[in-house]
């Protein structure tokens, strides 16, 4: 197991060594950033702000103006709040093609509490034109994700979380491309789609299905924005059922994506999230069990939902 | 010489505004005025520039933090050959690619500003970026001094004084008034040249409404000196048209057509004076 953030840094600074246009921006994070490294090797292309989150971003729209290849490096929870605006109008509106790495996303600060969760980043910058949105899995996918980002014409925004994951991907022989989902089993008897560390969960729960003899399709959508419309699409079509798991509140994120996508249709969703609540104090692992976006919740809600028949309200009324 | 004829050419957009904004009935005109003859003296005499290749990279960058008074910079792209008449025509039109603040739709344009206490941070980055690219541009933000409530100016100021950012020029258009009234009632900002000093930037006062002054200052700036440079532009708000000088209510109030001819007259009398002086 190994986390995200630091195969990320890792990776980016191999990267920069060679492409001295790459620029490693944080606020005093270097330590929850683990760009340490990077920023003794390599100082000419670190810039810190100190604790300024708005500077930072603005800065970092500058940097991507002049041509430098933005990687702009902090906790989720005060990029995508007090630096929002920056995001907003300097990045997204501005075209600037900043890439902002929001470590420590979702709940991954566990019990330090709700100041430090972000639970509404996809909600927000979904809404932004010219804002991506990528939530990578697991290690090897983080870094592909870097190798696509460093020459991507476009702002990106990356969450990835604090503590050491699971590998989603056994081997690095597998496409990542940005705004297409890819397919971890297939079935056609529901469909469970992840994003970011939920996948690894949903991937379980998938495999206790097929052990069942239920054949669940799971889904890895990193990609929230470009999303990979079809994916949900053929989803639907074959499976008559899908499941959303999200870090993230229940509104906005995934479980919005695929219901919006599916507005017209009679394909019953169920959302795994958090609900509109302050989240209960414990550690990540503790949080993702009590709102059941571990394996063993989605397994039993994936039960529950195939057991229910859909050929009148009921699914409306619950 | 040379000032008499920035002057001339000050009075020149000064006409022109108030003739887009009569038309497109929406401005800060105000904001506008106070500012125009800083933006003439940069756009034709300081800033390295060029129209026809206007993503030079050896440019000069000027970044309108004050996005409000884009129409003042409107006028001045357009005397500058960025922008034609026919374009600046629209302003205020359904589907314009003149918004109400600037956009990069716009030649000459660098970045989209209009939320306030933005522009000295991407100065800030672009500043940077010419150190690191060892390339020779400067770098000029113009602020508002309502804008200084925003506290992401400072956390910009501490970072340009932190990496010693001589190639930046920050710039504000101190008329005294925002929206609701006197800076000073809203919220004081008269210590304004200690807290920047204290902040290790190299300031500078001028009387913005003398284009004289502009140009000295301008060129009194040590771009060697390891330290970001402020000049504190005072300014009337309305500069150039009597009835608007110093009245809050001009923010963005929008002239009549008795107000609108008076102004063109008052503006007019003056571009004569100062063609006259210039041709003898």
């Amino acid at each position: 197991m190994i986390a995200c953030r630091k195969i990320f840094t890792d990776t980016l600074l191999t990267l920069a060594r060679t492409d001295r246009n790459i620029i490693a921006v944080t606020t005093d994070a270097r330590g929850s950033v683990m760009l340490d490294d990077f920023a003794n090797e390599l100082p000419e292309q670190f810039v810190e702000c100190g604790i300024a989150e708005q500077n930072a971003v603005g800065i970092s729209a500058g940097l991507a103006h002049s041509g430098k290849k933005v990687f702009t490096c902090g906790p989720a929870c005060f990029y995508v709040a007090r630096s929002l605006e920056q995001i907003k109008v300097d990045v997204a509106y501005s075209r600037n093609d900043v890439k902002i790495i929001g470590v420590s996303g979702g709940v991954a600060y566990g019990a330090l509490g709700a100041s430090h969760h972000s639970l509404h980043d996809m909600a927000v910058l979904r809404t932004f034109p010219g804002m991506n949105i990528v939530l990578p899995s697991d290690a090897r996918q983080t870094k592909k994700l870097v190798k696509l980002l460093v020459n991507y014409p476009e702002a990106v925004y990356v969450r990835i979380g604090r503590a050491p994951v699971p590998d989603v991907y056994e081997n690095d022989d597998f496409d990542f491309t940005i705004g297409k989902a890819n397919v971890l089993l297939e079935g056609n008897d529901l469909t469970i789609i992840g994003t970011g560390e939920t996948v690894y969960h949903a991937y379980q729960a998938g495999r206790m299905l097929h052990k069942k003899g239920i054949k669940a399709r799971v889904l890895d959508m990193a990609s929230i924005k470009p999303y990979d419309r079809d994916a949900i699409l053929y989803a639907a079509r074959e499976t008559g059922r899908i499941i959303t798991v999200e870090e993230h509140s229940r509104f906005g994120g995934l479980g919005s994506l695929v219901t919006e996508t599916l507005a017209e249709s009679p394909v019953p969703v169920k959302i795994i999230g958090i609900p509109d609540e302050n989240v209960i104090h414990g550690n990540s692992s503790e949080i993702f069990a009590y709102y059941g976006l571990d394996a063993a919740g989605i397994f039993k809600a994936a039960l529950n939902f195939i057991a229910q028949k859909y050929t009148d309200y009921q699914f409306i009324l619950g | 010489m040379k000032a008499k004829e920035l002057e001339l050419q000050s009075e020149r957009n000064r006409k022109r505004l108030m003739e887009i904004v009569f038309k497109a009935k929406a401005a800060h005109i105000g904001g506008d005025l106070s500012c125009l003859n800083v933006l003439t003296v940069l756009y034709f005499d300081v800033m390295n520039l060029n129209p026809a290749n206007p993503k030079d990279p050896a440019r000069d960058r000027f970044i309108m933090s004050k996005g409000h008074c884009v129409e003042a910079l409107y006028v001045t792209l357009e005397s500058r050959g960025f922008i034609s008449p026919d374009v600046t025509n629209t302003l205020g039109e359904f589907g314009s690619v003149l918004a109400g603040h600037p956009t990069t739709e716009i030649s000459g344009i660098e970045v989209n500003t209009g939320a306030l206490g933005h522009g000295l941070s991407i100065g800030v980055g672009i500043a940077l970026a010419g150190k690191m690219n060892k390339l020779p541009y400067k770098t000029f933000v113009l602020m508002g001094d309502g804008e200084q409530g925003e506290g992401s100016i400072y956390e910009a100021a501490m970072a340009a004084n932190q990496y010693k950012l001589d190639n930046l020029v920050a710039i504000i258009d101190r008329n005294g008034l925002q929206i609701s009234g006197p800076t000073e009632e809203i919220m004081a900002i008269e210590d304004v040249r200690q807290r920047w000093n204290a902040m290790g930037w190299d300031v500078q006062d001028v009387n913005g409404d003398n284009t004289e002054y502009i140009i000295r200052i301008f060129n009194s700036i040590d771009y060697d000196n390891h330290r970001p440079h402020l000049l504190i532009s005072h300014t009337t708000k309305g500069k150039g048209v009597s009835y608007m000088e110093g009245v809050p209510a001009w923010h963005h109030g929008i002239p009549c057509t008795e107000q609108y001819e008076q102004a063109i007259l008052e503006i007019s009398e003056r571009i004569m004076n100062l063609e006259k002086q210039i041709s003898v």
